[in-house]
C-alpha cells in the first residue's frame, strides 16, 4: 500500500483554506491535507513532518509568501511548490518562478478553473521525485542522467547545482568531466560530494574553455567510483543510526506534540522570565509568552483570593483560533488550536497533549 | 421587614479578612467598565469578590485582544471552581460552577 501524498496549504484566510481543502480532497490520489494560516506555522509543519507539496498564497501579513518560498525552497529542495494567489502582477510571477516554484496559479474563480487546477495538482503529485530523487530544470532527472546526457552529447558546459543552500559546479568539456568545486572541495572529491546530493535544482551555464582540468577519470569511471563511495558512506550512516527510532536530542519535544490533530502552535515556558522558552508554529513567541505569564499570574491570584484552589487549565475560544494552557511541573504549556475544534475537542486535545508531554 | 433584616444581616456575610466562604453557583453580567448589571449569585457571596472576578475576566479578554486573539469565551478551571465567561460587547456574562456540585 502506498502512502498518500501530503499537501500543505498556506493562506491567511481561513475560509479559503477550508475551500481549498475541499477542492483538493476531491483529487483521485486522495492526498492528506494540512493547513496553515501563517508562514511560521507552515515552516514549523514542514520541519516536523515530510510533505510532497506546498500550496501557498503570496499576499500574507507578517511573513509574506515570497519570504516563505525562499526559506522553503532552500531548506526543502525536493518539495513541490505551487503559488496560488490573487496578486496577478507579472513581477511576482517571475519572482516566484525565479525562486523555483513549480506552478504559479491565479486563485481559481470558476468551476472550470477549479477543475483545471485539480488536474494540474494531480499531475504534479504524480511526478514523484521524493523516492528516486531528482533535479529540477530537466523534468526531474537524476544527476547521473544529466551528466551522462552532457557527456554522451559531447557537450561543453558548466552544471551549477544547488541543494539546501549548498552550491556546486561541474565543468564538462567536450563530453568529459573536467573539474568540480563545492564548499572548499575541488576535483574528484567535490564531484563525489555533489553526487551525494539526492535532490536540488540545477542550471546549465556557458562553458569555460580555459578551465584547468583537475579530473582525469572518464565520466563512466567517475560515476562508478562516486556511486560506490556513496553506497559505502550510506552503509556507514545506516549502521550508525539508532535503530530504536528515537528522536534526535536536538529536536524540540514540542515537535512530537505538534502531531496531535488540531494543534496550530505550542509554547512551553517557565514563569521565570529569565529561563528560555520553547515554541513551535509561532512567528514571534515572546509577546505571546508575556501575555500567558501575565494571565496565569493574575488568574492564580484570583484563585487564591476566592480560595478556589490551583488554576489547572485555561481555555479561550475565538473565531480565529482557540488557545489553552496548563501547568505541568515547572512548565506552563500553552497550545493554539484550529478554530474548527469544539470546546470539548479542545479539552480532549489539550488532555492528549499534556499526557504526551508528561510521558 | 425587621425579620428579613435578620436573615440578610452582615454577620452572615463572611468578611474578606477571613472565614470560610462557600464558592457560589450562579451567574452575573458585567459591563465594559466592570459594573455588575445582574446577578443570580447568592447574596452571601461578597460583592467585592464578584467585582474581583469581573475585573480579572475583563482584563483577560482585553489582554487577549491586545495579543491579536479576540476571545469570545474563556473557561477557567480551578481545582474547586469552574468559571465560564462569554464576551458581551466589551462586558461579559460570567458563570460560576463549583466542582463539588458536579454529579459523577
Amino acid at each position: 500500500m502506498t502512502t498518500p501524498n501530503k499537501i500543505l496549504l498556506l493562506d491567511d484566510e481561513e475560509d479559503l483554506l477550508d475551500l481549498y481543502r475541499e477542492v483538493l480532497a476531491q483529487l483521485p490520489s486522495q492526498p492528506e491535507i494540512q493547513t496553515s494560516n501563517s508562514g511560521a506555522r507552515a515552516i514549523a509543519l514542514l520541519e516536523s513532518e515530510p510533505f510532497n507539496m506546498l500550496i501557498s498564497d503570496l499576499n500574507m501579513p507578517k511573513m509574506d509568501g515570497l519570504q516563505v518560498l525562499s526559506i522553503v525552497r532552500r531548506k526543502y529542495p525536493q518539495l513541490r511548490i505551487v503559488v496560488m494567489t490573487s496578486v496577478v502582477d507579472e513581477q511576482y510571477r517571475s519572482r516566484a518562478y525565479a525562486m523555483g516554484v513549480d506552478l504559479f496559479w491565479e486563485k481559481p474563480g470558476t468551476a472550470q478553473e477549479i477543475k483545471l487546477f485539480q488536474e494540474c495538482i494531480e499531475s504534479l503529485l504524480g511526478r514523484e521525485v521524493q523516492q528516486a530523487g531528482g533535479f529540477r530544470g530537466v523534468q526531474s532527472k537524476s544527476l547521473v542522467d544529466i551528466i551522462q546526457l552532457e557527456c554522451l552529447s559531447q557537450s561543453s558546459s558548466i552544471l551549477k547545482i544547488t541543494n539546501a543552500g549548498r552550491e556546486g559546479k561541474i565543468w564538462v568539456q567536450n563530453g568529459e568531466v573536467f573539474d568540480a568545486i563545492t564548499e572548499g572541495l575541488s576535483g574528484e572529491r567535490a564531484f563525489k560530494e555533489i553526487f551525494g546530493w539526492k535532490t536540488g535544482s540545477f542550471e546549465i551555464l556557458p562553458p569555460e574553455p580555459a578551465r584547468t582540468r583537475t579530473i582525469f577519470n572518464s565520466y563512466q569511471g567517475l560515476l562508478l567510483d562516486s556511486a560506490q563511495a556513496l553506497d559505502e558512506s550510506q552503509g556507514t550512516a545506516d549502521s550508525n543510526r539508532p535503530s530504536n527510532g528515537e528522536t534526535p536530542p536536538s529536536v524540540s519535544p514540542l515537535v512530537a506534540l505538534s502531531r496531535v490533530e488540531g494543534v496550530e502552535f505550542l509554547l512551553a515556558l517557565s514563569m521565570d522570565e529569565a529561563k528560555p522558552l520553547d515554541s513551535w508554529g509561532l512567528e514571534n513567541a515572546e509577546p505571546t509568552s508575556k501575555w500567558v505569564r501575565h494571565t496565569i499570574k493574575k488568574l492564580r491570584g484570583l484563585g487564591e483570593k476566592l480560595q478556589a484552589g490551583e488554576l489547572t487549565q485555561f481555555e479561550g475560544f475565538s473565531l480565529q483560533r482557540h488557545i489553552a494552557f496548563a501547568t505541568r511541573g515547572e512548565t506552563e504549556l500553552c497550545a493554539g488550536f484550529k478554530r474548527t475544534l469544539s470546546a470539548e475537542q479542545v479539552r480532549e486535545t489539550m488532555k492528549a497533549i499534556l499526557n504526551k508531554w508528561a510521558s | 421587614m425587621g425579620l428579613l433584616d435578620i436573615f440578610s444581616s452582615k454577620s452572615e456575610t463572611p468578611s474578606s479578612g477571613g472565614g470560610l466562604t462557600r464558592l457560589p453557583s450562579g451567574s452575573f453580567t458585567v459591563d465594559a467598565k466592570g459594573h455588575i448589571l445582574t446577578s443570580t449569585l447568592p447574596q452571601a457571596f461578597p460583592a467585592g469578590q464578584v467585582k474581583e472576578i469581573a475585573s480579572h475576566i475583563l482584563e483577560t479578554f482585553k489582554g487577549a485582544q491586545k495579543e491579536g486573539l479576540p476571545l469570545s469565551e474563556i473557561n477557567l478551571h480551578f481545582s474547586a471552581l469552574k468559571i465560564t465567561a462569554r464576551e458581551l460587547r466589551g462586558g461579559a456574562i460570567i458563570f460560576l460552577a463549583p466542582h463539588a456540585l458536579k454529579r459523577p
